[in-house]
């Protein structure tokens, strides 16, 4: 058949923002498609309103449109581009719901517009509960009993027949928004009643509950040709209940018999071809653990989370086949890129075990619910390759970045045993080191499994690793057993924690013993073929694949999984560096563990080390490549916080040094970089204890901003206006001594303004400067971040300018440097200065057309700006204007507070583009989400402090016509200033209350900046959360209010009566 | 206990003995199936040989009464890197330590199964032995390189007397050259009335039987050291429908005058793709043979290449263009393996009623 000669120009649908149960992997995806159209000499048209991804760089497709993936925009687009295929099937949930929707609406048959790949009949029947059962039914594969309902009542009907437990899954929704396991009728109410809220057609499927069958995923491609293929499955290590995003998995399966494997096998096969899929899919079984019975849990008929996984796991690339397959190729016709030699019609062999651990934001949000059910709530995974199963599990434990190097944690191995047992009866986030520690007191395998319907194989590797542990105690420096530690996956501090020494003496000892890993190849087929792509992990045994080449190389270290505060916006960087370093010559080398990336792309780099990002790993990989020296500026905290153990080392940092990056981190030397400087910033200090922060607070007088030195995304960060609240915050938040200080920093209230540079340590090349819609406080990842700044004069940016050059200068940076500056009356303070890639690289890249982290790279490779073609300075602004706004993923994550504030808890981004700030607001608001209708009723909770603000927004949304609710208190203000307004009872008092009205649907907007530490604060909380489980748009900043009301009156006209006439 | 592997070609791999301590040569080969080491060492193909499983993992699921391919294994050894000594399946009955050791097959652990596994790719299909350590290495490779091993392999396997599985549909004699159970199984759940016959029966015998089908089965070793069966074949094509299946099939294809070679490292595992090339269809199949039909030799046979294998452009099915004749080289039964062309068995009672019909008219 091969490549459709029929059709010329295709449009890509991406997937958005990066949120919960949507994340990097799609960027990966719909990178490797575009690549793949373009590599068949389409004319490729993107979509995707995520500037954070490599997907949205010009040079991915022929024009690429960072708008709203809405039916509005996308119509827009369809009709200039006049496209003759589009592809869906890779942007996610959201390219999938976007191409139904278009469909829907006439617009592909009005436009002769083909879906490529997978045909929406195909799609509506995995999607759709209804149609899926009936389909399951003809094919006679089972499905657990279940029912479609559409009301609370039709539940409760089910639940008679069937009985308690029993799932709840909404239809059409992302990584289950808004289901769960139901064991009680207060919990079917609950669920149900959400469920129908977040599903957009009112539907949920309820079914029997099969919790604590083995779960296992297959993931299928098929051509149009009928043939079909098993890339991967894949067993969960947490039974059925658990959702597989939320799962610790392993691949291949490992407790399946060949009947079992080949059983599920046929299901798959059989499943693909009776939905017509051409492309890829995923089918979730639950497999009994006594019996033959299986069930189909669900059919995902796109590219998904498991699919990246999948393809990392196993080397087959299946968003580039699946792209391949929507135009025209069958699988017989591509080769397997991995080896070069065979097709890609044949299964992986793997000859490694993989394993998958999700990374959950519970670090962030310490309020949240941690347990774990069909609601996805992890924000990132690592995945970790090894030849034995306790090695391939370590290796991913350590590359988590929570913290750990070990399935150990000190705060559960100091718990009673009690508490932990009781804690087995829900699924958490901790269970893996629950079990570890309940092994290590001699609990039996059978209890733990009885408890936790974990299959006992698995359980059996976790006791072996703590009898290993109990080995190592009992004979320390016993080489032989050190030697079998390594094997199984030990790093060496946990090692040295057993034998009381330190990482390094391990290390040492291993050195001499010579005990260190060898590199193997992920080839697809298990060494059968020889294979030409370097795609590497290390392991303990004799043999290493990896060779070192002649040619000079550098290495750059990824940034690990994707978590609040280090997102795709790392990747991104990191990307881009290694092609740079292509550019410049050298062998690029990349280190990283996220399954989801581009950067893990086994086509991005010269050679992919599938690594934790431990200074263990990156050692003996810098040992077995020899590079001219190590990158750490693009991985985020990451590798900054690898640099100075690996420098010291021997390991040659490059750019920046260590030294200049500690100046600019260590509060007290970068003090003084600044006092030389003659640069202002907030009055503050460094306490390392209690009773010094109250002093340095009293000195410089409150409001005080106190955080812990050294954290990315602004964790723990907190504006204290009392000598109460900072002795709160020193005794819960954080655990202040000489090692860990605190930073108390007078708070300023003014405007943030953004800037990066990048410098090779005499020029300083500035591409943007971004004005922060909220206030300074807010996080800087959680704001609205505009370029060019629109209210800043001129006088006061050419400070700013001056400013960054000086300190990019005074610090020696060499590569990229974040500023944050807060604007308080007539002056800009310096808040805080990065020396590495920062979050809003890739946007400002995209928007000033400046390849920042190519420029970077060059220039720390020791190109001169000047010799790139940037001089020093601020480059000319562009006329349009653009706007970042972050996306939050809050419906997922119950019982988590939405403020905001200077704690950062946005999932990822999207951006708006256009000739006015309101257009660019109104795009980037509508991208992110939100609805915004023109008429209808805005609440107002507003604190004290911030009424007289939040009058002049009352004023404009009554002006526009918008109808005004608020609470007494709030009420009364605005009755002062005559503005018809009705009031609404308190959460305390009678129904209707404000709950209700917002239950209900009777407000649009609400606008709540209640904060913790008031007394209404629980009122706030409840208000808040209320709002979002109702999917009603909530603003916490009079700020982001004032921006929507920008956006709001530039779409609605206002209504005034005709002025009196003058007598 | 350690034990090491020694290789023909210097080569030794020290690792942790299981199963039986025995001493025991053969030539290793790899497979690259990752699941179903039960039906693979009880596969009779591998007879005489040392089966090295390239994934690392094996003993998982234990052993099943279920899932044997035949009842005395007849592999030499069995080297895996890891081995589960407590494994974890509701069918599971015992270890794949015990079974070994009952069986009397030495097994090895612990070693680069995937330096093993490359060494047999660069090099090709190796001699080896497994023993313990404290033997004079040199001597054990000049054994090996002077070493000729048995060529009567299919004769230790194949039953030694006939036996008949009954059934109400087409009667089918099975040749058993080391058949694995998946055939029987499959023809009996077609209904057939099966009579499974030593390898070494004459085309007479076999035709007494009155067959509407002969089912050539899979076996191990070079099918030129069965020249019996070749024989046979030739006397009995065109008398009665016949299915060849890899060792089966490489006999019909010499009965009809190709000729056979040996491959480099051979192709054992579960994921070979296969090309039916009336159709283009492929299909996934299992597979276990060092030897294969040579691609040029059929030219004139009266054989019509029917399928072939999509990575190496090997021979994988063959048709006789005049009488009711075809066989494969893949697995279609197969346990273990992917079900893709299970059909086969379909096309071959499909081939016996037609020519029954086509009897009966005559």
């Amino acid at each position: 058949m091969g490549r459709r000669n029929d059709i010329n120009k295709i449009l890509v649908i991406g997937s958005g923002p990066i949120v919960i149960g949507q994340a990097a992997e799609f960027d990966y995806a719909g990178t490797q498609a575009c690549q793949a159209l373009k590599e068949e000499g389409y004319e490729v048209i993107l979509i995707n309103s995520n500037p954070a991804t490599i997907m949205t760089d010009t040079t991915m497709a022929d024009r690429v449109y960072i708008e709203p993936i809405t039916l509005e925009f996308v119509s827009r687009i369809i009709r200039k581009e006049r496209p003759d295929g589009i592809v869906a099937t890779l942007g996610g949930q959201t390219g999938l719901n976007m191409a139904m929707e278009l469909d829907e609406s006439g617009i592909l048959k009005a436009y002769n517009i083909e879906l490529l790949g997978t045909d929406l009949d195909a799609i509506k029947r995995a999607e759709d509960r209804d149609l899926f059962r009936s389909l399951m039914n003809e094919l006679h594969e089972p499905v657990p009993e279940s029912d479609i309902v559409h009301t609370l009542d039709e539940a409760y009907k089910f639940v008679e027949q069937v009985g308690y437990p029993i799932i709840v899954r909404p239809a059409y929704t992302l990584g289950g928004t808004g289901g769960g396991i139901v064991h009680n009728e207060e919990q079917l109410r609950e669920i149900v009643t959400s469920g129908l809220k977040y599903s957009p057609v009112t539907q949920c499927l309820i079914e029997k509950s099969i919790a604590g069958f083995k779960e296992v995923e297959y993931e299928v491609m098929r051509d149009a040709k009928d043939q079909a293929i098993v890339v991967c499955n894949m067993e969960n290590i947490d039974p059925v209940g658990v959702h597989t995003g939320d799962s610790i998995v392993v691949a291949p399966s490992q407790t399946l018999t060949d009947r079992d494997y080949q059983r599920l096998r046929n299901s798959s096969l059989k499943i693909i071809r009776a939905l017509g899929i051409e492309g890829g899919c995923n089918v979730q079984f639950a497999h009994d653990a006594y019996s033959d019975q299986y069930y189909i849990i669900e059919v995902n008929p796109r590219v998904s989370r498991s699919s990246a996984l999948a393809s990392k796991a196993t080397g087959y690339p299946i968003a580039k086949m699946a792209a391949k397959i929507a135009v025209g190729y069958s699988l017989d016709e591509l080769m397997n890129p991995i080896t070069g030699k065979t097709y890609a019609s044949f299964e992986p062999a793997l000859d490694y075990v993989v394993s998958k651990i999700p990374r959950w934001p519970f670090d962030k949000f310490d309020a949240a619910n941690r347990e774990l059910g069909t609601q996805m709530k992890a924000t990132g995974e690592v995945m970790a390759i090894g030849r034995n199963l306790e090695e391939s599990l370590l290796k991913a434990v350590r590359s988590l970045e929570a913290g750990y190097d070990h399935i150990y944690d000190t705060k559960i191995a100091n718990t009673d045993t009690e508490v932990l047992v009781k804690r087995l009866d829900k699924t958490d986030d901790e269970r893996l080191f629950v079990l570890a520690e309940l092994l290590r007191r001699g609990q039996s395998i059978q209890l733990l499994c009885d408890l936790t319907k974990i299959d006992r194989f698995f359980m059996q590797k976790l006791a072996r690793i703590v009898a290993l542990e109990n080995k190592l105690t009992d004979s320390p420096n016993d080489v032989e057993l050190l030697k079998q530690a390594k094997e199984r996956g030990f790093s060496d501090i946990a090692i040295a924690r057993l034998w009381n020494k330190e990482e390094r003496d391990i290390y040492t000892l291993r050195m001499e013993q010579n005990i260190r890993p060898v590199y193997k190849m992920v080839d697809t087929c298990a060494a059968e073929f020889e294979s030409e792509t370097p795609y590497f992990y290390g392991t303990y045994e004799d043999e290493n694949e990896a060779l070192q080449t002649d040619k000079k190389s550098i290495l750059v270290l990824g940034s690990g999984p994707i978590r609040i505060g280090q997102g795709i916006e790392f990747d991104y960087a990191t990307v881009h560096t290694v092609w740079a370093i292509k550019e410049a010559g050298y062998e690029a080398i990349i280190i990283n563990n996220n399954p989801e990336t581009v950067s893990t792309d086994f086509s991005t780099s010269d050679k992919l080390y599938f690594e934790p990002l431990t200074v263990e790993d990156v050692m003996h990989v810098y040992e077995q490549e020899k590079p001219e020296g190590v990158i750490v500026q693009f991985g985020g905290q990451t590798a900054i916080n690898l640099a100075a153990e690996l420098e010291a080392r021997g390991v040659p940092i490059i750019g920046t040094s260590l030294e200049s990056m500690d100046r600019a981190e260590d509060r007290d030397k970068f003090e003084q970089t600044l006092l030389s400087l003659d640069i202002p910033q907030p009055l503050g200090r460094t306490a390392t204890s209690v009773e010094g922060a109250v002093a340095i607070a009293n000195e410089i007088g409150y409001p005080v901003l106190v955080r812990p030195s050294y954290v990315l995304g602004g964790r723990a960060m907190e504006i204290v206006y009392k000598e109460e609240e900072l002795l709160n915050y020193m005794k819960t938040a954080v655990s202040v001594n000489p090692k860990h200080p605190v930073l108390v920093d007078r708070y300023l209230t003014g405007k943030e303004l953004e800037v990066d540079a990048i410098s090779d340590g005499e020029n300083v090349f500035i591409p943007g400067v971004m004005e922060h819609i909220e206030r300074a406080g807010v996080h800087s990842g959680d704001s609205i971040a505009v370029y060019p700044p629109q209210t800043v004069p001129e006088d006061l940016k050419q400070k700013l300018i001056d400013r960054t050059i000086a300190i990019a200068r005074g610090l020696n940076i060499v590569g990229l440097l974040n500023i944050q500056f807060v604007w308080h009356k007539d002056e800009v303070y310096v808040l805080e200065v990065n020396p590495r890639s920062s979050r809003t690289v890739p946007f400002l890249s995209k928007i000033t057309g400046v390849p920042m982290a190519n420029l970077a790279t060059k220039v720390m490779l020791g190109k001169k700006l000047p010799e790139l073609g940037y001089e020093t300075g601020y480059q000319s602004e562009s006329k349009e204007v653009s706007v970042k706004v972050p996306v939050f993923s809050f419906a997922k994550l119950r019982r988590v507070d939405i403020t905001l504030g200077p704690e950062m808890k946005s999932t990822g981004e999207v951006m708006g583009r256009d000739t006015t700030l309101e257009k660019a607001l109104y795009k980037g608001l509508i991208a992110s989400g939100m609805s915004i209708p023109t008429h209808g009723s805005v609440l107002f909770t507003v604190a004290d402090k911030d009424k007289e603000e939040a009058l002049s927004l009352v004023e404009r949304f009554h002006q526009i016509g918008f109808d005004i609710l608020a609470t007494a208190g709030t009420a009364r203000f605005i009755q002062e200033v005559n503005i018809p307004v009705t009031v609404v009872n308190k959460i305390a008092e009678e129904k209707p209350n404000l709950l209700d009205v917002i239950r209900e649907g009777q407000a649009q907007f609400v606008i709540n900046t209640l904060t913790r530490g008031k007394q209404p604060a629980r009122d706030g909380f409840r208000i808040r959360r209320e709002a979002v489980e109702n999917g009603v748009v909530c603003l916490t900043s009079i700020d982001t209010g004032e921006a929507l009301l920008r956006v709001l009156e530039s779409i609605t006209f206002s209504s005034e009566s005709m002025p009196q006439m003058q007598m | 206990m350690k034990r090491q592997l020694i290789l023909e070609d210097g080569n030794i791999f020290v690792g942790k003995g299981f199963g039986s301590d025995k001493v025991m040569s053969g030539e290793v080969v790899f497979n690259t199936g990752m699941t179903g080491y039960q039906e693979i060492l009880s596969d009779p193909s591998y007879c005489g040989q040392i089966v090295t499983m390239t994934y690392p993992l094996i003993g998982n699921y234990g052993i099943n009464r279920d899932d044997f391919e035949s009842v005395t294994p007849a592999i030499n050894g069995f080297i895996v890197k890891e081995y589960e000594p407590e494994p974890s399946h509701w069918r599971e009955e015992e270890s794949l330590d015990t079974l070994l050791r009952a069986k009397d097959i030495p097994g090895l652990a612990g070693i680069d199964t995937r330096k093993l596994t490359r060494l047999i790719r660069e090099h090709g299909t190796l001699r080896g032995r497994i023993c313990s350590l404290d033997v004079d290495v040199n001597e054990v490779i000049e054994e090996l390189k002077q070493t000729t091993f048995v060529r009567n392999q299919v004769e230790q396997v194949s039953t030694k007397s006939p036996y008949h599985a009954p059934g109400r549909g087409n009667k089918v004699v099975l040749v058993d050259f080391g058949m694995k159970h998946g055939i029987l199984r499959e023809l009996i759940a077609r209904q057939c009335d099966v009579v499974v016959v030593p390898y070494n029966t004459s085309a007479e015998e076999i035709l007494r039987l009155r067959p509407d089908g002969i089912m050539l089965s899979n076996g191990p070793g070079d099918p030129v050291d069965v020249p019996e069966a070749i024989e046979m074949i030739k006397e009995i094509l065109g008398q009665v429908p016949i299915f060849g299946i890899c060792l089966g099939h490489q006999l019909l294809s010499l009965a009809c005058g190709a000729t056979t070679s040996k491959l480099r490292f051979g192709h054992r595992g579960s994921n070979t793709p296969v090309r039916e090339l009336s159709t283009g269809k492929i299909d996934i199949t299992a597979q276990n043979h060092g030897y294969t039909v040579d691609l040029e030799s059929l030219e004139g046979t009266g054989l019509e290449l029917t399928h072939i294998a999509v990575n190496d452009g090997t021979v994988e099915g063959v048709r006789h263009l005049e009488h009711a004749a075809f066989s494969v080289q893949y697995h279609p039964e197969a346990s273990p393996g992917p079900h893709d062309a299970n059909d086969l068995f379909n096309q071959f009672v499909t081939m016996m009623d037609t020519a029954k019909k086509t009897t009966v008219l005559v």
